[in-house]
């Protein structure tokens, strides 16, 4: 029996933060909402070093009960904690990366309006983050999932006078709702076929099970409707489209949430249940099928991409697809892995966008940046440590981890790792072309017309971009260090071999030694070669030959046409789903079911009520006579039904 | 000796004098007077009861009758003089409303 450390304090002070902010905020100054803010966010990353500190102490994987919540028969379901080198991981990044955006968030969010919001808000999301990382069981797990996913609709709308971004705001949770009712009903089949939701119980459970390698039975069963969860949650196909839209957000809650943590939080819930799918392995190629078809797809939408956040929304949605790719191929740790280093690389590419459409005083088209390098020599610096760590130049952290994966999809099946590779190449293409027509040739902004645009953050008297305060680029720079010595960590197979434990032995230990190193060598070359002829073409067209573009665009013709409006999944989506169930909706549930039945039962009844009462006014009319008229006719009846009785 | 049936037919036709006169009459002294016909109809065939079954508590009654009418009076006649005082008129279809 290990000692307590009390893992629910973890969660909690963000909560107390989030309270604080929330109920008093408005009276308290900006430094008082930043200091409450960052305290006790920076308590709970305290915390989790503390618990790193102590981890190699412990018994793992090691539980914390809290207290009893729902005990019913049998069933039992407790609020407790749960600790392994998954979680701790996850722990770590959360937290840690958490902190850093939201010191940044102080100097990107100053002139905002709704400073203590933003910060109760993004409290709050830490809560619910750690709620699902550290849950013991499957029901704490989706409190802390459907937690997220408010904080991120409340913050994704956190302009919601903007009707763009309150509409993007209900898009997030209204796709998310989908994802999140088949996790529930996946929980519901653990419920009653296990009788339990205890991570431990349930893995137990599943263990002593036959793995169902043909058919479609019950773990297969659970094992996709996870995935339809994490599909939400994680934005992959065919769910993925409300996270490109959910970049009207602030720009560090695209960093935080909607790149570093949140997204990854359906990547933890399949790694988490690995068991599951281990047992499922049709299950699995599904997430496989899923993750590498995301990466592509999602990639090639954002090489057309002219809006800075967007480009990276998509980027984001294609590295999401990688880590499912290595889940499907049962490369969980390399999934882990790769989860960790987007968490940097990703999140500074966002911090550092932040700092660009703050230099430009909220522009975020691309087209009229250019030539940022001279003006703000640092943001160039750190985004380019996460440009090349994205596209997986060695020895960044992007290229282990997408190394690790491609050459285990490589031994899975040869299809995932061409697809693999050929993202990669698009990925270093579209970071490269981002990166070249943000930062080089000439500053394209001045001739552009109008200068504030829809952005909400409009500075006044904007000359020249200018370089973001010191405390929006500390936390770049540190992001900056661990995307390049992030991942040092997974340099012979160490990462693999800590997080082991938790995903078997079996699984990771062989692969390794599966492949001979020559083969090694030769994938980690065609990746590197990949990333290079990335770099090169996007250096030729979007610097050395910047009318070549067009050109392209022009002789592509329709399938730019197509890229450009991302394929037009949203115009099908609107068509298919959205629009007849809007009108499905307005012409049974409104117009039939809500007015024709409840809204007529409810006024009919009233004014049914209103006709017998108008009828019945008339006996009182305050006129003595009738009344006595009506008070001798009653007597009369009354004599004359008592005759009648009497009579029988 | 007379039948109590006659007494009864008295009592009966004095009672509908008293509805009839209560219900079409419209000056408020008169409904008074028909409420008072009514009563002592009834008190009619109080005390032939009484005679007849030679029983003593229907006299009884009758005295409790005549006491509560002796009362009431008092009081409607009050009622009836701050009526008239505040609407001029002792037409009851005038007097329809709760307040004055």
């Amino acid at each position: 029996m290990t000692p307590s450390l009390h893992l629910w304090l973890i969660p909690v002070l963000p909560l107390i933060g989030a309270a604080l902010n929330g109920f008093f905020g408005r009276r308290l100054s900006r430094q008082a909402v930043a200091a409450v803010a960052l305290t006790f966010c920076g308590g709970a990353f305290l915390m989790a070093l503390y618990v790193a500190a102590r981890f190699s102490s412990l018994d793992l994987p090691h539980a914390e009960f809290l207290a009893h919540w729902i005990r019913s028969g049998d069933f039992m379901v407790n609020f407790e904690f749960y600790l392994d080198q998954l979680t701790l991981v996850m722990l770590l990044v959360v937290t840690g990366v958490g902190f850093l955006i939201h010191i940044y968030s102080v100097g990107y969010m100053w002139e905002e309006g709704g400073f203590y919001r933003f910060f109760s808000y993004l409290n709050l999301f830490m809560f619910f983050m750690l709620t699902l990382v550290l849950a013991g069981n499957y029901l704490q797990m989706f409190i802390g999932w459907e937690g997220v996913g408010l904080a991120s609709y409340l913050l994704i709308g956190f302009w919601f006078t903007k009707d763009s971004a309150a509409s993007a705001g209900k898009k997030a949770f209204i796709v998310n709702r989908i994802g999140d009712f088949g996790f529930l009903i996946a929980l519901f089949l653990m419920i009653k076929h296990f009788g339990s939701l205890n991570f431990g119980q349930v893995f137990s459970a599943v263990s002593s099970l036959p793995a169902e390698t043909v058919g479609f039975g019950l773990l297969t069963s659970i094992g996709l409707l996870l995935m339809v969860g994490a599909a939400g949650k994680s934005a992959q196909i065919p769910l993925y489209v409300w996270l490109p839209d959910a970049m009207e957000g602030p720009t560090p809650v695209s960093a935080l949430i909607h790149a570093a943590t949140m997204v990854t939080a359906g990547v933890y819930m399949v790694a988490r249940s690995h068991v599951i799918f281990d047992h499922a392995p049709n299950a699995l190629t599904v997430v496989a099928i899923i993750g590498t078809l995301t990466a592509l797809f999602a990639a090639t939408i954002g090489i057309a991409q002219t809006d800075i956040k967007k480009v990276l929304a998509y980027s984001t949605i294609s590295q999401l697809g990688y880590m499912f790719m290595a889940c499907g191929v049962a490369a969980y740790s390399a999934g882990i892995f790769h989860l960790m280093t987007h968490a940097f690389f990703k999140g500074l590419l966002f911090l550092a966008a932040g700092s660009v459409i703050h230099a430009v005083g909220g522009e975020q088209d691309m087209r009229k940046m250019g030539g940022l390098r001279q003006y703000i020599p640092w943001t160039f610096m750190t985004m380019s440590a996460a440009t090349f760590a994205i596209a997986g130049f060695p020895p960044l952290a992007g290229f282990f981890s997408k190394d690790e994966i491609l050459a285990r999809a490589y031994e899975a099946n040869l299809a995932y790792w061409f697809i693999g590779v050929t993202t990669a190449f698009i990925t270093s293409f579209y970071m490269f072309r981002l990166w070249f027509l943000t930062f080089f040739s000439d500053y394209r902004g001045r001739d552009a017309a109008g200068h504030g645009h829809a952005q909400a953050h409009v500075h006044a008297g904007h000359g020249d971009p200018h370089e973001s305060p010191m405390v929006m680029l500390v936390p770049l720079m540190i992001l900056a260090l661990l995307s390049v010595i992030g991942g040092w960590v997974g340099i012979g197979g160490r990462f693999e071999h800590f997080l082991a434990p938790v995903f078997g032995e079996g699984a990771s230990t062989v692969a390794t030694e599966a492949l001979s190193r020559s083969t090694e060598i030769m994938l980690m070359v065609i990746s590197v070669a990949a990333a290079f002829l990335g770099f090169y073409f996007a250096y030729l067209l979007y610097l050395k030959r910047p009318d070549l573009p067009q050109k392209i665009a022009d002789a592509l013709g329709g399938l730019y046409e197509a890229v450009v409006h991302k394929y037009y999944v949203d115009e099908i989506y609107a068509m298919l789903l959205v629009k007849p169930l809007i009108d499905a909706s307005t012409r049974i549930l409104w117009h039939g079911v809500d007015q024709a039945v409840i809204d007529a039962a409810v006024n009919d009844t009233a004014y049914g009520a209103r006709h017998v009462s108008d009828a019945a006014r008339h006996m009182q009319s305050g006129n003595v006579r009738s009344y006595a008229g009506w008070l001798a006719a009653g007597g009369a009846v009354i004599i004359a039904y008592m005759i009648w009785m009497g009579v029988q | 000796m007379v039948p109590i049936s006659y007494y009864l037919i008295l009592s009966g036709i004095l009672f509908a004098c008293g509805v009839i006169g209560f219900l079409i009459k419209r000056n408020i002294i008169t409904i008074f007077m028909s409420i008072e016909l009514m009563l002592n109809g009834v008190n009619l065939s109080f005390v032939a009861f009484a005679a007849q079954w030679h029983h003593l508590s229907g006299q009884v009654f009758v005295f409790f009758v005549m006491v509560v009418a002796a009362a009431e009076a008092t009081v409607g006649l009050a009622i009836i003089i701050a009526v008239f005082r505040t609407r001029e008129t002792l037409n009851v279809d005038q007097v329809n409303l709760l307040k004055l």
